[in-house]
């Protein structure tokens, strides 16, 4: 019996390679498995080739594998791409139809499984896109799970269409499923075990849970203009909005979307965007508004491959120094960078918090691989969200006579902020430089003063900034430095690492700016060893690091093939 | 009563004198006082060139944007709160030139709220470049030969791209213009007030005196092909007036927030748990 299996399936665009990776994620975590999915796909809608690569586990695990246990075919092309992914013992089921393969072109002891997907359809009447049912059906079967676990799924995934819909997949599925016991049944290399805790889990994307953390921050007001890879958020804001009791509107650009975005906030409204690294280039003009009119913003970056168009629908961390620099002028902002689907959640309920708290542009950097894959997290880390925090505004009741917007007297730079509506809150946001009630100011003193109480905010953020999280041995002989998606598969190769007798140990920038570069030297100088690892060619936290607390890592594994690391690159890439 | 006083700080216009800038502000502060609109649920969101510098000298809640950047704002606050009356500010080569694309877009949307287009052919605050509705053969800094192209034409963008109140005012007739204003903010929709607006500084041609010789009145238009019509016409004659006028829904009206203002509802997720479901 196994507790983890890495199950890849892949095929031509259309050919329902998503939906069955998402089907059989759902399927194993409403049993109280761990599991996950990520999917990779060129930009176009029809053709081309597709994969979903999803990780069944007993235990909690942290990203996806290499290597794989057991790949389906569903076109020539996936067989011929994927072999060197495979292992000694790995499973390939193939439509003999598709593909005739040689054993002496894969692993030893490859076990090679003609699965007449085409054929079982046409008996069935059914049409040659449901062959991916027909290989979930087979799944279920080399996984030793009970047939059940699948029908539960399909009976939710096509609820809308029907039962006859349903009774065909279900007829399809079952019909893959017999395939397999009928002429594998003795198989059962791949057999999981029970899951140890069979309670509730959630299964969401990263750009989904970034959504639900909105939505328990406070936000009621998004203008997002589609863009790979945070659109599964306009999805769940357009399916739901009504019942949310939120606006979401989709703008003519990513600069309109910004600057309705502050409107919304300036009128007293939490609100988002969210893009990738291109939009976010448009909206750098506006940002500088919310920064010079102290406008609360939150803003969801999916980082991706540029420059440029780059590669759209694969994954990169390449914007974390643009997105600390960009905008003209200087002013102060806040960036997080999750690193899981939790902290997803957590980080963009705090986000609106912080963004309130502080007046500031808050950023939730995040990436396609995060944003696009499918993870599970159990039901408990949803179960108390905090009540938002309005930080220090005033409203018609609270407000003083004297009241000044832009009050220059507070020791953290933060004043008390009036909305539209209130009778004695009167005020200008103004991308001028303005005195202390927002009126347009070139005064050298009032300018000077002014820019200073915006930077003290900055110094106030740092002084209550998170220290990065820590994981794995205290005394620690190698000591893995990150920001965002990297942690996953660092803390999987850590494990791999730990079972040959190695001590490591993990530093988690999940707050990534601004940091206290004191408290940071302290930290980073007693490790012994410090590896950083980013996706990204020029090692951006690396230099973050250097540039506040002066601490030189040396040490960099960097990656930017398009492609999220994998433990096992990690463990390769590191020198021995 | 009030007077149009309570609509302005005491604070000095810059303008220079005989700036067409005056009667539009003037206009403004009477039409608001003809509606009788209190300052705290004003919202006034200016453009970036000689027109914004009003946000100063106007005493109602202001937000001075970035150049060309003020319909968006504008429609973000009112998608917020919609009890707001929500005024865009803004110059031609500001909501023509950089924001074009949001004036087009804000028509097809139809929010409710009034945009004025001070409309001089000139970049008045960076000394008198040729702006996108600079006729043809205008000499300007940046077209010594004179423009070479037609100019944009603000009312036929707005009818084309589906605006529901087009109209044109004049800088030089305050009283006519506040009653343009005053329909304006009153339509429930996106109203256009393209102001015609003598640059005394740097178009020594469009002065009062030539405006006047051409300006007549036009009642409004039952079909939208003859308001373009009439909002091509350009020359020895130059209509004025409401233009076009029709109700057709708004974005706020398609929001499911439509009759409780945003900003009023309570934060978080109603019916958690059911919506967390969702996920299993």
């Amino acid at each position: 019996m196994k507790n983890f299996v890495t199950w890849k399936i892949g095929g031509e665009a259309g050919f329902g390679i998503i939906s069955a990776g998402s089907m059989l994620v759902k399927a194993f975590s409403r049993r109280g498995f761990y599991t996950t999915a990520s999917n990779e796909y060129p930009s176009l809608i029809r053709g081309g080739h597709n994969v979903i690569t999803v990780g069944v586990g007993t235990l909690p695990f942290h990203s996806l594998h290499k290597t794989l246990d057991i790949l389906i075919a569903l076109n020539s092309e996936t067989v011929e791409i994927h072999t060197n992914e495979l292992h000694e013992g790995s499973y390939v089921v193939f439509d003999p139809k598709d593909v005739t393969p040689n054993s002496s072109d894969f692993p030893p002891n490859t076990r090679l499984i003609a699965l007449p997907m085409s054929d079982i359809v046409k008996n069935l009447n059914a049409t040659v896109l449901m062959r991916n049912t027909v290989a979930l059906g087979a799944t279920i079967a080399l996984l030793g799970a009970d047939f059940s676990i699948l029908t539960d799924v399909i009976e939710t995934q096509f609820k809308k269409k029907g039962k006859t819909i349903i009774d065909e997949n279900i007829a399809v599925a079952q019909a893959g499923y017999d395939g397999i016991k009928k002429t594998y049944g003795s198989l059962n290399g791949w057999y999981l075990d029970a899951p140890k805790q069979p309670f509730g889990k959630l299964v969401m994307n990263g750009s989904e849970a970034v959504g639900v953390g909105a939505l328990d921050g406070g936000m009621k007001f998004a203008a997002i203009y589609p863009m790979t890879p945070i659109n599964s958020l306009i999805t769940l804001f357009t399916d739901h909005k009504k019942e949310l009791g939120i606006t979401y509107i989709q703008p003519e650009d990513e600069i309109a979307g910004i600057n309705m975005a502050i409107g919304a906030s300036i009128a007293g409204v939490r609100s988002m965007v969210a893009t990738s690294g291109g939009g976010f280039a448009l909206m750098v003009e506006g940002l500088s508004l919310s920064g010079i009119t102290e406008v609360p913003l939150v803003i969801d970056l999916g980082m991706r491959p540029g420059p440029a168009t780059g590669m759209p629908t694969w994954t990169e961390q390449g914007e974390l120094l643009f997105v600390i620099h960009s905008g003209h002028g200087e002013f102060a902002r806040i960036i997080l960078s999750p690193g899981d689907i939790t902290e997803c959640y957590q980080l963009s309920q705090i986000a609106f918090d912080l963004a309130q708290t502080y007046q500031v542009p808050v950023f939730i950097l995040t990436d396609k691989y995060l944003n696009e894959s499918i993870w599970c997290a159990d039901k408990s880390v949803f179960d108390a969200p905090k009540m938002p925090q309005d930080g220090k505004r005033v409203t018609e009741k609270s407000i003083s006579p004297d009241f000044k917007r832009y009050d220059m007297s507070p020791s953290d730079g933060i004043s008390e902020r009036s909305v539209p509506g209130t009778e004695k809150g009167l005020y200008i946001a103004n991308s001028y430089e303005h005195d202390e009630k927002g009126f347009t100011t070139e005064d050298p003193l009032i300018r000077k003063s002014m820019t200073d109480k915006r930077l003290r905010k900055l110094t106030a953020i740092i002084s209550h900034s998170p220290t990065p999280v820590i994981y794995g041995d205290t005394d620690s002989e190698l000591t893995f430095v990150s920001f965002g998606s990297t942690k996953g598969p660092i803390l999987e190769a850590m494990k791999i690492l730990q079972e040959k007798g190695m001590r490591t140990k993990l530093i988690h920038f999940s707050w990534v700016y601004p940091l206290d570069g004191e408290k940071l030297k302290k930290l980073l100088q007693s490790e012994k060893r410090l590896v950083d690892v980013e996706g990204n060619g020029t090692g951006q936290l690396a230099k973050l690091i250097m540039q506040v607390s002066g601490v030189d890592i040396q040490e960099k594994l960097l990656k930017y093939d398009g492609r999220q690391w994998y433990p096992e690159e990690i463990i390769e890439n590191l020198k021995f | 009563m009030i007077t149009s006083d309570i609509y302005k700080t005491d604070i000095t216009p810059t303008w220079c004198p005989g700036c067409g800038n005056f009667g539009i502000w003037m206009a403004l502060k009477n039409a608001l006082t003809k509606l009788a609109v209190p300052n705290h649920n004003v919202v006034i969101v200016y453009g970036v060139g000689c027109h914004g510098n009003m946000r100063d000298w106007m005493h109602v809640y202001g937000v001075e944007g970035l150049h060309g950047r003020a319909l968006p704002v504008a429609q973000g606050i009112k998608l917020a709160n919609s009890k707001l009356t929500v005024i865009a500010v803004t110059g031609d080569g500001d909501c023509i030139g950089e924001g074009g694309n949001h004036f087009l877009h804000a028509a097809k949307r139809n929010p409710n709220i009034t945009v004025l287009v001070h409309d001089n052919q000139v970049y008045g605050l960076t000394t008198g470049q040729a702006s996108p509705t600079a006729q043809k053969g205008l000499e300007t800094k940046s077209t010594p030969g004179g423009v070479m192209e037609l100019p944009l034409n603000p009312l036929s963008l707005a009818l084309v791209a589906g605006g529901t109140f087009v109209s044109r005012g004049f800088a030089g007739d305050i009283p006519q213009l506040t009653e343009i204003l005053a329909k304006a903010i009153l339509h429930k929709g996106f109203s256009v007030v393209d102001i015609l607006q003598p640059c005394v500084t740097f178009d020594k041609i469009h002065d009062y005196g030539w405006y006047r010789k051409r300006i007549y009145t036009v009642e409004p238009q039952k079909e939208k092909h003859t308001a373009l019509e009439k909002s091509m016409e350009w020359g020895d004659t130059i209509p004025l007036g409401v233009l076009y006028q029709e109700q057709k829904e708004t974005s706020e009206d398609r929001e499911a927030v439509a009759r409780t203002p945003l900003v009023d509802f309570p934060l978080g997720i109603p019916k958690r748990d059911d919506f967390l479901n969702m996920f299993q």
